[in-house]
């Protein structure tokens, strides 16, 4: 058995338009961070997978993300392992 | 002898906000409102299916990522692949692009506000389950009320959107103009409204069942509503 944490980073697609990082990158120079550009926002998903085995688990947190955690059209996403599940 | 009514049903999920009025635009209108709650397996005896605006299971994730999973849309995908109408009013049209019924996508507004307010909508195709009875060129007042309806896409599927007339409303002025402007949530293209290729399937952000009344507001939704009553009829 094996017990992992992953954690899931998705992000809008590089063509479209992020209307909430454009509103954070218009909010910077009012603060006086005048040289940051390509803000985007994304999601960052964190959860524990229970299952026979590392490469299943990967296996299934590819699918969920996939079919739920990300929608395809817009969006793309990154698996990150952690080393050890958290309890 | 009299016309049949088409049965429209309308679907229930959590969080609907607007099947009420569908359901009381669809009797406006000359048909016969179905309730249909989200968990059931089958649609029963409809001539066409309506998927209500609201805020589905919260919206989480994603506009309408969660309720395409619901126990109902597997009764929708089969009606739809066998010809029957469905239309996806604001949270449904989400619900439907999540499915992958209809192409696209529906991300924050341009304005990241919520808008609220009564809009023109210009007819591209009468190749569609509700716009049979419109010609490309009509303009339609109704409102729209939702922050999560800027419609984008990839470059490849709006070039297709585009070349196969899969286009069905835009947002633009009161004389059928396209502007910026008019643009309520920065669409691309002002898309307002998609079909699929069959033209069966509809998906629009614009609230047709709160304008058949017009003791209540604009009524550019009747001829919306008489359009998709005529194609249910036709399949009755």
């Amino acid at each position: 058995m094996s017990r992992r944490r992953f954690e899931v980073l998705v992000s809008l697609k590089p063509g479209l338009l992020d209307p909430q990082g454009k509103a954070v990158e218009g909010a910077l120079p009012a603060l006086g961070w005048s040289n940051v550009t390509g803000v985007r926002v994304g999601k960052h998903i964190e959860l524990t997978v229970d299952a026979g085995s590392d490469e299943q688990a990967r296996a299934q947190v590819e699918e969920m993300a996939v079919r739920l955690l990300s929608n395809p059209v817009i969006e793309t996403f990154r698996i990150l392992a952690a080393e050890e599940a958290n309890p | 002898m009299s016309e049949p009514r088409p049965r429209v049903g309308v679907i229930t999920f959590p969080g609907s906000l607007d099947d009420r009025d569908a359901i009381r635009a669809v009797e406006t209108m000359g048909g016969r409102g179905v309730p249909i709650w989200h968990a059931d397996a089958s649609l029963g005896d409809v001539d066409a299916v309506i998927l209500p605006g609201g805020f589905s299971y919260g919206d989480y994730l994603r506009t309408g990522a969660i309720a395409r999973f619901a126990r109902v849309m597997e009764a929708v995908a089969a009606f739809a692949d066998a010809g029957g109408p469905v239309v996806g009013v604001c949270n449904g049209f989400q619900i439907l692009c999540e499915a992958g019924m209809l192409p696209g996508a529906l991300i924050r507004n341009r304005s990241l506000r919520f808008v609220c307010k009564p809009v023109d909508v210009r007819v591209e195709t009468s190749l569609s389950a509700l716009t049979g009875g419109l010609i490309a060129g009509d303009v339609l007042r109704m409102p729209v009320k939702h922050g999560e309806g800027q419609f984008v896409s990839t470059e490849e599927e709006l070039r297709r959107l585009e070349g196969d007339g899969l286009v069905v409303l835009r947002y633009c002025g009161p004389d059928g103009e396209l502007d910026d402007r008019h643009n309520v949530n920065g669409s691309t293209g002002s898309i307002a409204g998609v079909r699929n290729e069959r033209g069966n399937v509809v998906g629009l952000m614009p609230h047709p069942e709160h304008a058949v009344d017009p003791d209540v507001g604009p009524t550019g939704g009747q001829a919306l509503f008489a359009s998709l009553l005529s194609f249910a009829a036709a399949k009755v």
